[in-house]
């Protein structure tokens, strides 16, 4: 008998999951059903949408209505989903491959758009499904099946970029952060408009096989060790931050909804 | 497929979904859990204060606190 979230959220005749040993993406995915379950939202009303990669795996296994879509499309399938219903709550589930390149396009506007999805990308810093090949988020430097003797590429910032496109809700934490991690996403459900939060997992088996960053537990205790949380790193030092990241609310600030702007077209139209 | 289940009045372990990687014992603060053949196992569960790390970050879901 599995535990009462795990029995409550999960399609648990599809368990145990697809994913390596280790892998950080069954931590994320536990996280989003319980921010769903504190929120206590009727679970009629929520729509889970997902691209392509080892992250999209996850709504296969959470029971929701859930959608696997194609490659950085999600954000696109999700845009349809909640102008046609807008009633929902609609959440992506999504990968730094399948967001930042394949479907960088998609979210730069919906970012823009400020349609009130919530989008969770799961970033393990590789395309972990297709063989290790290096994504946008590979840091400079670091190896992968396409970048064999290491990766010249800058890597994104995926909150700065959120930001950047104009999201209205943006947050940063890690696989090993869980309980930051489940705050962060309660609080991108409930902001009404677009909300993004950069879960970033561990990819033992390519990531972390290809940059001797040792095994699971150890990337683990490196993401303990190197994260920062921008509430604390505001009274550090610019010498004591050097090497570390930031994680945490970057950005909380409401702005009108996509869909209600466009209803508010429709009502005045109408009326003229 | 069989269910192999180790059930304890603190904690429940599934051994079908556990798939060894260790995260559950690394971050247990009390040292109850070890893995023997690429399995999770409970070493020494009167020692267990079910602050629940061990659910929270277990990927595969084959761990968790009872009754809380």
């Amino acid at each position: 008998m599995p535990s009462e979230i795990v029995n409550k959220y999960f399609r648990t005749n599809k368990l145990p999951q697809i994913w390596c040993p280790g892998c950080g993406h069954g931590i994320i995915t536990r996280a989003i059903t319980v921010a769903i379950d504190k929120l206590g939202l009727d679970r009629d009303k929520i729509c889970i949408v997902s691209g392509i990669g080892c992250s999209s795996r996850a709504p296969g296994y959470m029971d929701f209505d859930t959608l696997h879509t194609t490659h950085g499309r999600a954000l696109a399938f999700a845009t349809g989903i909640k102008m046609a219903n807008p009633e929902l709550k609609v959440i992506v589930i999504t990968g730094d491959g399948d967001a930042t390149a394949i479907g960088g396009n998609h979210l730069i506007h919906a970012c823009r758009r400020n349609i009130d999805i919530t989008t969770i990308i799961y970033n393990n810093n590789i395309y972990g499904m297709t063989g290790g090949q290096y994504s946008p988020t590979t840091p400079k430097f670091d190896k992968g099946t396409t970048v064999p003797y290491g990766n010249v590429d800058k890597a994104f910032d995926i909150p700065a970029l959120a930001i950047a496109a104009g999201a209205t809700y943006v947050g940063r934490s890690t696989a090993y952060h869980t309980q930051l991690l489940i705050s962060l996403i309660e609080n991108g459900i409930k902001n009404e408009g677009f909300s993004l939060i950069e879960a970033i997992s561990v990819c033992p088996t390519y990531y972390g096989r290809k940059n001797k960053k040792g095994s699971a537990v150890e990337m683990l205790e490196w993401q303990k060790e190197h994260a920062v949380n921008i509430a604390a790193a505001s009274k550090m030092t610019p010498e004591s931050l050097d090497g570390k990241f930031l994680i945490g609310e970057f950005k909380n600030s409401p702005e009108p909804e996509y869909t209600r702007e466009y209803q508010k077209i429709i009502d005045r139209l109408k009326k003229e | 497929m069989n269910i192999n289940e180790t059930v304890t009045d603190k904690l429940v372990v599934n051994e079908n979904w556990c798939k060894g990687c260790g995260i559950c014992v690394k971050f247990c603060p009390k040292n109850v859990l070890k893995i023997e053949n690429e399995k999770v196992k409970i070493v020494d569960i009167d020692k267990c204060i079910q602050c629940g790390l061990c659910e929270l970050r277990c990927p595969d879901y084959a761990i968790y606190v009872r009754g809380k």
